[in-house]
Formats: C-alpha cells, sequence, structure tokens
C-alpha cells in the first residue's frame, strides 16, 4: 500500500480517536476528572446503535440520533450518580469511581449481550472511490465529514453560544463562575452530556470501520483517545482534535511500515515522550507552580 | 520496654495464626481450594503493600504495578524453568532475582516519569506498564501470545505466609524508619520537604523502586502458584485491581491493604454462585465505597494489636501525664 492510503486510513480511524478525545478533554478541561468510562460509552453508543438497528431496521441517521441522545443521557446520569457526590473528594476517589464505573458497563453489557462479539450490520455497498491508485472508501469519506462537521459545530457552540461560554467559564475558575450567576451542576451535565454523545458516535463510525462489537470494545479505542487528548493537550479542545488525527496517522503508518505487533507500543512510546518534553501536550500552556 | 512488648504480641500472633492455619490445613478442613485462595491473598497483601508505600505513602499515583508484577513473574519463571529449580532455597533466590531486576526496572521507569506529578504521572505509569506487557507478548523469551507454560508449582501455602509476613514487615519498618519520615514529607508537601533538605528525588524513585522490587517478588509468587504466565494477565486492569485494594483499604495504611486484600479476594471467590453477577457487583460496590467512605476502610489509621491488647495500660499511662 502506498504512504497516501496508510494517511487516509490513518485519518480515517484518527477522526473516530478525535472524537473520542474530545469527550475526554471536555470532562478533564471542567472537572479535572480522567473520566476512564468513557470509553465504554463508546460502547454503549455501538451497541445502541446495533440493537437499534437489528430490531426496528431504522435508517441510519435515525440510528445516529437514537445513539446521540441515549448516550448524551447515559452519561448525565453517570455524571450525577456517579461523580456529583464526589465533586469536593480527593481526586484519587473520583478517578476509582470513574474506573468503577467502567468497569460496571463493562460487566452490565457482559450479562446483558454475551462475551462473544456480534457483527455490525451496517454496510455501505457502494464500490470504493478510485482516484489514480488510491482507493477510498465510503465509509472513511462519510466518517472524515462527519466527524470534522461535528468538531466545526461544537468548535461554533463553545465559542458562539451563552452555555458555550459558561462551560468556558466553569473549566477556567468553577467558584469564580458560580459567583458570576452561572449553574456549574448545569453546565457540568450539559459538558457530560455533549461529550457522551460524541463518544456515541465514535462508537458507531468505529463499529462501521471494525464491525465487530462486544463489550470490552471500548477500552483499547478509549485508551488511545486517551492518549490523543494527552498527546494534545489535555483540556484543550483543537489539542484533541489534533491529537486524534496525528495518533490516527501515527498507527496506521506504524502498522504499515514496521510492525502490527509493535503499534501499540510505539503509540504509548510517543505518549511518554510527549509527557517527557512536553507534560502538558503540543498545545498545552505551562503552568507555573506557585508555593 | 513498651514497644518490645508490641514486638512480642505481634510475632507472637502471627506464629499462632501460621500455626491455627497450618493445622486447618493440615487436618484437610482447609481443602487445597481454600489453601489457593489464601496463597492468592498472601500474593495480593504484597502487591497492595507495595503500591501502596507508592501510592499511599509516597503520594505518587501509579497504575503500573502489574507490568512489574509481570517483570518479576517471568523474570523468576524463566529462572526457575532454566536452572531446573525444585529446591526451597534456590525458588527464594528466583523470588529474589524476579524482585531485583523488577527494581531495576523501577529505577529506570522511575527516574524519567516521577517528574511529573498526579494524573500525568498516573499515564506515564500505565504507557509504561502496557509497554512492558507488549514487549513481554513480542519476545521469544517469555514465550509470546501463547504464554509461558510448564512451570513448576513451588509455591506453596508456607512460603507465601512467611514471605508476605516479611515484606509487610520491611515495608513497615521502612515507613517508621528515618527514610519512612522523608517518604511521608514528600507526600504531605514536596517543596517544603525539599526546602528543610529531603532529597525529594532520591526517596521518590527509592521508595518507587522498592515497590517494583515487592512487586517482583510477588510476581515470582504468582508465577509459581498459577503455572501458566499469559501477558494479557497483566493488563491495566489488573493494575487497577491492586490499586482498589489499597485506595479501599485506606491509602497510607498497610493494615488497610491486608484487610482489602483479604476482603477483595475472599468476595469474588464466594460470589461465585452469583457468577455473571459478580463483577457487577464488584464495581457497585466499588463506587457506593467511593461515595460514602471515599477515604477507605481505616483512611491513614493503621489496626493494632497491641493497642487492642495494651489499652488499658495505655489509658493509665495517659492519666499520669494529665
Amino acid at each position: 500500500m502506498t504512504f497516501l492510503q496508510q494517511l487516509i486510513n490513518g485519518l480515517h480511524v484518527g477522526s473516530i480517536y478525535a472524537l473520542i478525545a474530545l469527550g475526554y478533554t471536555m470532562v478533564y478541561g471542567i472537572i479535572k476528572l480522567i473520566n476512564f468510562a468513557h470509553g465504554d460509552i463508546m460502547m454503549l453508543g455501538a451497541f445502541t446503535a446495533f440493537m437499534t438497528l437489528t430490531t426496528f431496521q431504522l435508517p441510519i441517521g435515525v440510528v445516529l440520533l437514537i445513539t446521540i441522545i441515549f448516550c448524551a443521557i447515559a452519561g448525565m446520569l453517570i455524571e450525577r450518580i456517579a461523580y456529583k457526590p464526589l465533586r469536593n473528594a480527593p481526586r484519587i476517589s473520583a478517578l476509582i469511581t470513574a474506573i468503577g464505573v467502567s468497569f460496571a458497563l463493562e460487566n452490565l453489557f457482559l450479562i446483558l449481550f454475551g462475551a462473544s462479539s456480534k457483527p455490525f450490520p451496517y454496510h455501505i455497498n457502494l464500490p470504493p472511490l478510485s482516484i489514480g491508485p488510491l482507493q477510498i472508501t465510503w465509509i472513511t469519506i462519510i466518517t472524515l465529514l462527519l466527524s470534522v462537521g461535528i468538531m466545526l459545530m461544537l468548535d461554533f457552540f463553545i465559542k458562539k453560544t451563552k452555555i458555550g461560554k459558561a462551560m468556558r467559564a466553569v473549566s477556567e475558575d468553577e467558584d469564580a463562575a458560580q459567583l458570576m450567576g452561572i449553574n456549574t451542576s448545569t453546565t457540568i451535565s450539559i459538558t457530560f452530556a455533549i461529550g457522551s454523545a460524541l463518544g456515541g458516535v465514535g462508537g458507531v463510525l468505529y463499529s462501521i470501520a471494525y464491525p465487530q462489537i462486544q463489550p470490552y470494545m471500548g477500552v483499547m479505542p478509549g485508551l488511545k483517545a486517551f492518549i490523543a487528548a494527552v498527546l494534545g493537550g489535555i483540556g484543550i479542545m483543537p489539542g484533541a482534535m489534533l491529537g486524534g488525527f496525528l495518533m490516527g496517522i501515527i498507527e496506521s503508518l506504524t502498522k504499515g511500515y514496521i510492525s502490527t505487533l509493535w503499534s501499540d507500543a510505539i503509540v504509548f512510546g510517543i505518549l511518554i515522550l510527549v509527557l517527557l518534553i512536553k507534560p502538558t501536550g503540543i498545545l498545552g500552556k505551562n503552568i507555573r507552580e506557585k508555593v | 520496654m513498651k514497644q518490645s512488648i508490641q514486638y512480642l504480641i505481634n510475632i507472637f500472633s502471627i506464629i499462632i495464626l501460621y500455626i491455627l492455619l497450618f493445622f486447618l490445613i493440615q487436618t484437610g478442613i482447609l481443602s487445597s481450594y481454600y489453601s489457593g485462595i489464601l496463597i492468592l491473598i498472601g500474593i495480593n497483601i504484597i502487591l497492595a503493600t507495595s503500591l501502596n508505600l507508592a501510592t499511599g505513602f509516597l503520594g505518587q499515583l501509579a497504575l503500573g504495578h502489574a507490568g512489574f508484577m509481570a517483570i518479576g513473574a517471568y523474570a523468576s519463571a524463566i529462572f526457575t524453568m532454566h536452572f531446573n529449580v525444585s529446591s526451597t532455597i534456590g525458588f527464594i533466590v528466583s523470588l529474589l532475582l524476579g524482585g531485583i531486576i523488577s527494581g531495576i526496572f523501577g529505577i529506570i521507569i522511575g527516574i524519567p516519569a516521577l517528574r511529573l506529578k498526579g494524573d500525568y504521572l498516573a499515564i506515564i505509569t500505565l504507557g509504561f506498564g502496557e509497554i512492558i506487557r507488549i514487549i513481554i507478548t513480542n519476545l521469544e523469551l517469555t514465550g509470546g501470545a501463547k504464554g509461558l507454560t510448564g512451570i513448576t508449582r513451588l509455591t506453596n501455602f508456607h512460603i507465601t505466609f512467611w514471605i508476605t509476613v516479611v515484606v509487610v514487615t520491611l515495608l513497615y519498618t521502612f515507613v517508621h524508619s528515618r527514610h519512612g519520615r522523608a517518604v511521608l514529607a514528600i507526600r504531605e508537601n514536596e517543596i517544603a520537604a525539599e526546602a528543610v533538605g529531603v532529597p525529594t528525588t532520591y526517596y521518590k524513585i527509592f521508595a518507587f523502586a522498592l515497590a517494583a522490587f515487592f512487586a517482583g517478588v510477588g510476581g515470582g509468587l504468582y508465577a509459581h502458584h498459577i503455572r501458566t504466565l499469559m501477558p494479557t494477565t497483566f493488563r491495566f486492569i489488573y493494575s487497577v485491581e491492586i490499586l482498589v485494594i489499597v485506595v479501599l483499604g485506606g491509602m497510607g495504611s498497610f493494615t488497610g491493604s491486608i484487610l482489602a486484600a483479604i476482603v477483595l479476594t475472599i468476595l469474588p471467590e464466594a460470589l461465585r454462585d452469583l457468577a455473571d453477577y459478580r463483577m457487577l457487583i464488584y464495581s457497585i460496590a466499588l463506587i457506593l465505597m467511593m461515595i460514602f467512605r471515599p477515604e477507605g476502610f481505616l483512611g491513614t489509621r493503621e489496626l493494632s494489636l497491641s493497642k487492642l491488647f495494651l489499652n488499658h495500660k495505655v489509658k493509665k499511662e495517659g492519666g499520669k501525664t494529665q
């Protein structure tokens, strides 16, 4: 395969990573929590789509909409039940709770659907687009368009709307935001809803690209998306997008040119290098520590 | 004088516990299934107390403990397989070797990683742990993805019991020594510790490597108990499970870790009847615990037998000073 072909494959996976990474980064930005359950929200999205596709046989657009709504509600519920009581607890307690939520979701789906992987029942039966020697599948094109579209909408939402402004304010300084009359609780809920919706879309796109779904499917992409968020600078939204695309390209190129077996090791190696050289990520600003 | 009485009480109760368990196993009241659980409890105690040193006492959240355990497990298993070790002394040598190699990796990883703090440290240790696992999966020496099989069963209840006692004693005395106070000072306030002359980098790496060493020893025991090593066993989920023991017991409490290791090893076995539901119940229990008692069972307190026995005396002495 040519370099360009690998690059396009990388962009395809990368855009999915970017969508999931956005959820990580938004939640981290606003409550400084590594939401370990985010990868499982992605799995939840994939299963929701699976259920609506198999039992109701709805068109893909409606399926996507249902998935978005369902994941947003699930994200808000998780925040209300598990994270909100721990808002002022030590960070490690919140982290452990997130891990608990992740385990709970995985095992719930293990009970509901069993451990065996199921084929995802959606395909696009169009011949791939050929540009010279390049073969671009329609899934790649749709995934890229959809995720870039969502990111642009999100960017507009964060920058121009009142709720977006509130979200930026809360992530800057929660107490000050509250004093200015922002309902921080609602804002955090909305952040979780949007982040989880993005994770759900990521899950659907991921399972169209790799059409096998099972309860642990969210763990590895979740981890990689998280690394992508750190790579770009956690808490910074353009960073998550950049990190996601970079991550996908790096992964695709190492798989193509070095080795499939070592690609995960290289991905983690890059994470370590970034953390050592610039722990705040590519787009992060250095924060001085005050005594 | 008072301290030596405390030591005597502790030594005495450990010996009584050993004799009691020995008697129960010897008479067959505890079947081999139960003694297997006892061995797992011992291994989990070693892993949890060693992680507690890094996370609870030093205050550095580490998510790569399973990686160190894997290094120790593979190193000692390869050693015993290569030299056909069947004696107890040879086994202990292999455990020490596993621990030392793991400890060396602890230093190598600790030097760059411990420059970071908090969440970033958690992520970088997670990354190192995964890299260790991927390397093990791709090496021929370690049996690759198929795993390492045919390890001799050298771990038994007696050796696990005494190694656990030695590890916990060493960790306890370390934390209560001058070096331990330096480690605690770093947890409380790193900048202040540095300002009063504690070599923070040295102690952070030292405590981290010590935790890695004991994790390696625990891994060696695990390898010769289970007898088949699969790289997938040492996923980051396993590191998390060890961390959960530490947090539930209380970060900064060895007795808490011991208690939590016992409970969390028995609980999944006891819930085996509920088979499919046990992990779900386990994770929900974890969430509820964090919400209602985030400091864990014991917080930073230690359970003490001598306090239990010497309760009256302590009260009297307290009365005198007032």
